[in-house]
C-alpha cells in the first residue's frame, strides 16, 4: 500500500465514522437510540439490513471459497426471501403494533418473563461471542497479509465501531451503514471489472469445464452439505431465525417511518440477495480462472505463512515444493489453452481428450497443494493450512492499482464495521430492555437513564468484543464452528416465536419446556452424527428439524399441563 | 412468572397504523401482490441459476 491507499483507506473509515458520531451526537431518546430516526426511509432500512448480514467473511471467505469449491454455496440463500415474506406479512406487523424494542420483549408479553429471558438469553450467548469473531476474521487475515499488528489491528477496528455505536445508537448505525455499503458495492464492483479485464475470452467456459459453475444441485442426499432442498428448507428456517428472531436485524427494521418501509426494505434484500451473492462467488470462480493463467501462481495462497518457511531450516524442502507446482501449473496452463483451441475448433473428440487432461492437470496440482500443507503443519504442527481466505486479498494486492487497493481493504475494513455495529446496538439493547429493565421495572420511565444504561451496555459488549477477538488466536475453525452452532441454538427459539404467532392456546410454560426439551433432542442429532460419522447429516437440516420438535413439544406439553399454566400473556 | 414490564409504558409505545397499508409501490395495490411479485422473482432466479449450471456444465 502507498500512501494513495491509505489516503483511501483511512478517508472512508474514519469519514464515515465521524460524519455517523457528528450527526447523531444529541441522540437522547430512547426511541431514536434503539430504533433509530423516525424518518429512516426503506432504501435506508434495506441496506441496514444488508450491511448487518454481510460481514467482513462474505466479501473475503465467500471468493476464497468458491475459488476452491465453486459456486454452490449460492444455495444457502435460497430460504432467504421466502423467510423474508413470512417476516414481512407475520413478524414485522405484530413488532410494530405492540411497538416493542426486542423480539424478546415480544416473548413476555405473549408468554412469560422465563420464556422471554431465555430467548434474551439464547441471543446474547450467541451473538455476544459471535461479535468477538466478527472483529478477529478479518483482523487475522488483513493484519498477516499487510503486516501490521494483529493486536493494534483488533483494537483499532473494536474502538472506531465503539465511538459511533454508543454516541448515536440504531440512528448511528443506520446511517453509517448506507455510506459503508456504498463504498462495498463502489469497491466489489471496481474489482470484479479489473478481473474481468484480465480474463481471457472464454473465462466462464473454463470456470464450467473444470466443474466451478454448478450452482443449483438438485440430488436429494441428506449429507451433502448444500443442495437446492437443503438450501430452501434448512435455508428457509435458517433465515426464519436469524431475520425474524436474532435481534441484530429486527432492530434494523422496526424503526423507520412507517410499517411500510420496513417492509420495502425486507423486500428489497428479498430481490437483491441472491443476485449479490452469485456475484460475489463468481467473483471467485472467475479467480480460479485467472490463477489458471497466472505464471506466478502461488502454491500457497498466505504467502507471508509460507515465506517464514523459505527462509527456515527446511528452506530447502519448500523450495522443491514450489518448483515441483511451478512446473505441474504450467502443465495446467498449457491443459486449459489446449482445451480452448479445441473447443473453437468445434472438435468433440479433441474437446473431450483436452478437459480430461486439463481436469487431470488439476488433479496433480490439488495434490501438490496438498504436500504444501503437510509439509506447513510437519514443520509447524500449529501452522494455519486453511489458505483460501487469501486468494482474493492476494488478487487485490498484487493486481489492481493503487486508490484501488485502498478502496478494496477500506471495503473490508467497512463490511467488518458495519455488522459489528449492528450486533453490538442489539446486545446492548437486549441488555437493557430485557435484562437490566426487567430487573429494574421501577427505571422504566427514566428514559434519561435507560439510554445512559443502553450506552454502556453497547460499550461493554464492545469492550467484551476486542477482549475475545484478542484471545481467540487459538481456532481456525471457529468461524465454521459458530455456524454450526447458530444451526444448534436457532432452531428452538424460532420454534418458540412459531408457536407464539401461531398456536394462541400454548401457554408459556409449555412453549419453555418444549423449546429446552427440542434443544436436547437438537444436541443429541449433532452428537450422534460426531459419532457417527457415516451418519452425520448437513447441519442446515438441525434448523427444520428443531423448530419441528419444540412446536410438536409445546403442543403435547400443552395438552396435559394443568389448565392454570395456559397462554398467560395473550 | 408474568412479565414485569410496565404496563402504562407498553399502551404509550403501541402503534396505532393500519395493519395492512397499501404498499405505495407503483403496480401494486396490496401487500400480497409485492409478495407475489417477489416470488416471481425468486423463482426466476433459481430457473435462471439452473440454466447457467447446465449450459456451463
Amino acid at each position: 500500500m502507498n500512501v494513495l491507499d491509505w489516503i483511501v483507506l483511512l478517508g472512508t473509515m474514519l469519514g464515515i465514522a465521524a460524519y455517523g458520531t457528528w450527526r447523531t451526537r444529541h441522540t437522547d431518546h430512547l426511541d431514536t437510540y434503539l430504533k433509530g430516526n423516525r424518518t429512516t426511509k426503506w432504501g435506508t432500512i434495506g441496506l441496514s439490513v444488508m450491511a448487518t448480514q454481510a460481514s467482513t467473511i462474505t466479501y473475503l471467505s465467500l471468493p476464497g471459497q468458491a475459488y476452491e469449491s465453486g459456486i454452490a454455496f449460492i444455495q444457502n440463500y435460497f430460504g432467504l426471501p421466502l423467510a423474508l415474506i413470512i417476516v414481512c406479512a407475520v413478524f414485522l406487523p405484530i413488532y410494530r403494533k405492540l411497538g416493542v424494542y426486542t423480539a424478546y420483549e415480544y416473548l413476555g408479553r405473549r408468554f412469560d418473563a422465563k420464556t422471554r429471558l431465555l430467548g434474551a438469553t439464547l441471543f446474547l450467548l450467541q451473538r455476544g461471542i459471535q461479535s468477538g469473531i466478527t472483529i478477529y476474521a478479518p483482523a487475522i487475515i488483513l493484519s498477516t497479509v499487510m503486516g501490521w499488528q494483529l493486536e493494534l489491528t483488533i483494537v483499532f477496528t473494536g474502538l472506531l465501531v465503539i465511538v459511533y455505536t454508543v454516541t448515536g445508537g440504531s440512528a448511528a448505525v443506520n446511517l453509517t451503514q448506507k455510506w459503508q455499503m456504498a463504498v462495498i458495492f463502489g469497491g466489489m464492483v471496481t474489482a470484479f471489472v479489473v478481473l474481468l479485464m484480465k480474463l481471457p475470452a472464454d473465462a466462464t467456459h473454463i470456470a464450467g469445464a473444470m466443474g466451478k459453475l454448478q450452482a443449483v444441485d438438485f440430488t436429494p442426499d441428506l449429507e451433502r452439505r448444500y443442495t437446492l432442498w437443503s438450501g430452501l428448507l434448512g435455508g428457509l428456517f435458517l433465515s426464519l431465525s436469524y431475520f425474524g428472531t436474532d435481534q441484530s436485524q429486527v432492530q434494523r427494521y422496526i424503526g423507520g417511518a412507517a410499517l411500510r418501509e420496513g417492509r420495502l426494505g425486507l423486500m428489497f434484500n428479498a430481490v437483491f440477495k441472491i443476485p449479490m451473492q452469485f456475484f460475489i462467488v463468481m467473483l471467485g470462480a472467475l479467480l480460479f480462472v485467472f490463477y489458471q493463467f497466472q505464471p506466478d501462481t502461488p502454491v500457497f495462497f498466505n504467502q507471508t505463512e509460507w515465506r517464514r518457511h523459505l527462509e527456515g531450516s527446511d528452506a530447502a524442502k519448500f523450495r522443491a515444493l514450489e518448483a515441483k507446482h511451478a512446473g505441474l501449473h504450467a502443465q495446467r496452463t498449457a491443459a486449459a489453452r489446449a482445451w480452448v483451441l479445441a473447443r473453437d475448433r468445434g472438435d468433440a473428440a479433441s474437446e473431450s481428450s483436452a478437459r480430461a487432461a486439463m481436469a487431470g492437470a488439476q488433479k496433480k496440482v490439488e495434490a501438490v497443494r496438498k504436500e504444501a500443507k503437510d509439509a506447513l503443519v510437519a514443520a509447524n504442527p500449529l501452522a494455519k493450512t486453511k489458505d483460501s481466505d487469501y486468494v482474493f486479498i492476494t488478487f487485490i494486492l498484487t493486481q489492481l492499482p493503487h486508490g484501488v487497493i485502498g478502496l478494496l481493504i477500506a471495503v473490508m475494513f467497512a463490511s467488518a464495521l458495519s455488522s459489528k455495529a449492528g450486533e453490538l446496538n442489539a446486545l446492548g439493547t437486549t441488555s437493557t430492555i430485557d435484562l437490566w429493565r426487567h430487573f429494574r421495572p421501577l427505571a422504566a420511565h427514566d428514559e434519561a437513564r435507560n439510554v445512559r444504561n443502553a450506552k454502556r451496555f453497547t460499550a461493554l459488549w464492545g469492550l467484551f468484543a476486542i477482549s475475545f477477538a484478542l484471545f481467540v488466536g487459538f481456532a481456525e475453525n471457529l468461524i465454521e464452528f459458530l455456524n454450526i452452532v447458530a444451526s444448534i441454538f436457532y432452531p428452538a427459539l424460532l420454534g418458540v416465536f412459531i408457536v407464539a404467532f401461531f398456536l394462541k392456546k400454548v401457554g408459556g410454560s409449555a412453549v419453555f419446556w418444549g423449546a429446552l426439551a427440542a434443544q436436547l433432542v437438537v444436541i443429541g442429532i449433532f452428537v450422534f452424527g460426531k459419532v457417527y460419522p457415516a451418519r452425520e447429516i448437513g447441519y442446515l437440516w438441525l434448523n427444520p428439524i428443531g423448530c419441528a420438535a419444540c412446536v410438536t413439544f409445546s403442543l403435547a406439553l400443552q395438552a396435559v399441563l394443568p389448565s392454570r399454566t395456559d397462554a398467560a400473556g395473550g | 412468572m408474568r412479565d414485569r414490564d410496565d404496563s402504562a409504558l407498553r399502551s404509550t409505545r403501541s402503534t396505532s397504523e393500519p395493519h395492512d397499508e397499501t404498499p405505495g409501490v407503483p403496480g401494486f395495490r396490496t401487500w400480497r401482490g409485492v409478495y407475489w411479485f417477489v416470488f416471481a422473482c425468486f423463482v426466476l432466479v433459481v430457473v435462471a441459476l439452473t440454466i447457467f449450471s447446465r449450459v456451463f456444465a
